[in-house]
């Protein structure tokens, strides 16, 4: 579904992705991990067309989307939770649902996914006219995968979901995502918890400053050696 | 007194319509337009050259039909204007140093206003004022020997509804939501889908027609126009905008609105002679006291 092959990408002279190669199979849960500056971020924000890269090649479903523009990408089906979460703060729940709903028209369709949005987080319903800035942080996070939602994605990129919020709330969102890949969304998660993300996931990719060093079934992984080492904190 | 605050809500309904202009657009781009003052001039003079046509070939028309056309008119070229000048002197330098766009903000109101010289000469233009004539001369009497005219009613009112329509337009409409959303994030909605261009093609547009209608109404109140009149509307709008708290579009409002009333009673109390001071020494003593205005940013909605 989704390809990224020897894809280079640089801020100005400092080269952050590598080479880097990766694939997402339709219907797949792939976990990308890494420390911190390894290029994940940059990695999300290259397939949403945001960070434009250098060389390589993305695909998805087969197309090229390296040089389409960043408002293009949701129109093909891919949708970004991006890290830190970036609610609009002087809106409403609401109205950030429907921010997420803006590349769609059928009005009826749009209203039949906020439900559906309120069911899985009931919270939201609740607190629908507050504004996005004043809720907590766990609610934003239930709130900017809401909104990303709204758009219908068949891909959806996570980045850094479980990031400060209590280890609850961590395991409510990372059910609510297992229970999305289940009714048919392809997920490409970049953790830095990475014992949840390879518990979760069916294939992983380790990052390691902008390359790729590892990679294969996520409960392989999980056994790793090397991983428990660097990014389990298991010796 | 009476008679100040009628006429300083007239002037003030205006400040507003043009510091809404550049709220918009520092909300959305953190710029701060000054060729804006320049759109609003431009407004002046495309109506009154919109009305000299229709005085020679529309003689016929009810003068109310005409002034409605002219303000549509100078409405369109205005938007037209205001879109031109982002494509061409901001959109190129969108990621260039802070001060670039500045420069070029200030480059291009030059540029305007020599534009204008050169077409239309350096002296004053005269409204047709027989299109106004029912307006100037239908007089009110109200409370304590004050008195107003049905223009200013006129100006007030049309004023209230273009902030309305405008209050519509961001909290209901699609383009509005998508304008606020980027002011408040950018990278995020252009995630979303936001074709944060458009938005700011948008932005600009609404604004210079803002600013058109403003420069239609004031060259009717005080019956000219000339070319350098931009000037001292921007700055005086730009004022009000940062009094309001720059970004924030019923900060703008206030802020016009508000400068509008302390300048005609300053005028009433003090004299005339530092008319243009008065406004200038609120706004000092406001931003002593709130540095980010009075509807600073963080309360209310930025766009
Ligand atoms: N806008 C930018 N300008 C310059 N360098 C940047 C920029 N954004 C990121 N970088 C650098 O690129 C590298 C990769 O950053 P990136 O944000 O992709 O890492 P990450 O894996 O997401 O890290 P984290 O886990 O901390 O979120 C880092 O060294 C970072 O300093
Ligand atoms: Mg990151």
């Amino acid at each position: 579904m989704l390809d990224l092959s020897g894809v280079h990408s640089a801020y100005g002279p400092i080269e952050v992705l590598k080479d880097v190669t990766l694939a997402v199979r339709e219907g797949e849960i792939v976990a990308l991990i890494g420390a911190n500056g390894a290029g994940k971020t940059t990695t999300l924000m290259a397939v949403s067309a945001i960070h434009k890269i250098k060389a390589g090649e993305i695909l998805f479903n087969g197309r090229s989307i390296a040089d389409a523009a960043p408002h293009e990408i949701v129109r093909l089906g891919i949708s970004q939770v991006p890290e830190g979460r970036r609610i609009f703060p002087r809106m409403s729940v609401e109205e950030n649902l429907e921010m997420g709903a803006y590349a769609r028209n059928s009005d009826l369709e749009i209203r039949k996914d906020l439900e559906h949005v309120f069911q899985l987080f009931p919270i939201l319903k609740e607190r629908r006219r507050q504004l996005g800035g004043t809720l907590s942080g766990g609610e934003q996070q239930m709130l900017a995968i809401g909104r990303a939602l709204m758009a219908r994605p068949k891909l959806l990129l996570l980045d850094e979901p479980s990031l400060g919020l209590a280890p609850k709330i961590v395991s409510q969102i990372f059910s609510v995502i297992k229970n999305l890949n289940a009714e048919g969304v392809t997920i490409l998660l970049v953790e830095q918890n990475a014992f949840a993300a390879l518990k979760l996931a069916h294939r992983a990719y380790v990052l390691e400053t902008g390359r790729v060093v590892l990679s294969g079934e996520a409960a392989g992984l999980l056994t790793n050696p090397q991983v428990r080492k660097s990014y389990l904190g298991i010796n | 007194m009476t008679q100040a605050l009628v006429n300083g809500l007239t002037l003030g309904a205006v400040y507003a319509l043009v510091a809404l202009g550049y709220s918009m657009v520092y909300g959305i781009l953190g710029m701060i337009n000054f060729a804006h003052g320049e759109i609003y001039m431009l407004g002046a003079f495309h109506g009154i050259l919109a009305l000299a046509f229709a005085q020679h070939y529309l003689a016929n028309f009810s003068p109310v039909v005409c002034l409605l056309g002219a303000l549509v008119l100078a409405m369109l070229f205005c938007g037209g204007y205001g879109f031109t000048l982002e494509r061409i002197a901001y959109r190129p330098l969108r990621h260039a140093p802070v001060l670039s766009p500045l420069i070029s903000a200030i480059g291009m109101s030059f540029l305007l206003q020599n534009y204008v010289m050169v077409a239309q000469g350096s002296g004053i233009r005269g409204f047709p004022m027989e299109f106004g004539r029912r307006l100037t001369e239908t007089r009110f009497s109200a409370f304590a020997g004050a008195e107003f005219s049905l223009l200013e009613v006129f100006i007030l009112a049309t004023s209230l509804l273009c902030m309305a329509g405008l209050h519509l337009y961001i909290y209901r409409s699609k383009m509005g939501k998508a304008m606020r959303a980027t002011s408040q994030d950018r990278r995020m909605a252009s995630l979303l889908g936001v074709d944060v261009d458009r938005v700011i093609s948008a932005t600009f547009i609404a604004g210079s027609a803002l600013a058109a209608v403003a420069g239609v109404m004031v060259s009717m109140y005080v019956h000219a126009v000339k070319f350098n009149d931009g000037y001292i509307m921007g700055m005086k709008a730009f004022t009000a905008a940062v009094l309001g708290g720059i970004g924030n579009i019923p900060g703008a409002m206030l802020g016009g609105v508000l400068l509008g009333v302390v300048e005609n009673i300053g005028i009433w109390f003090l004299g005339a002679g530092y008319k243009d001071a008065y406004s200038f020494i609120v706004l000092l003593l406001v931003l002593i006291v709130l540095p980010r205005g009075i509807l600073g940013e963080q309360v209310s909605d930025k766009v």
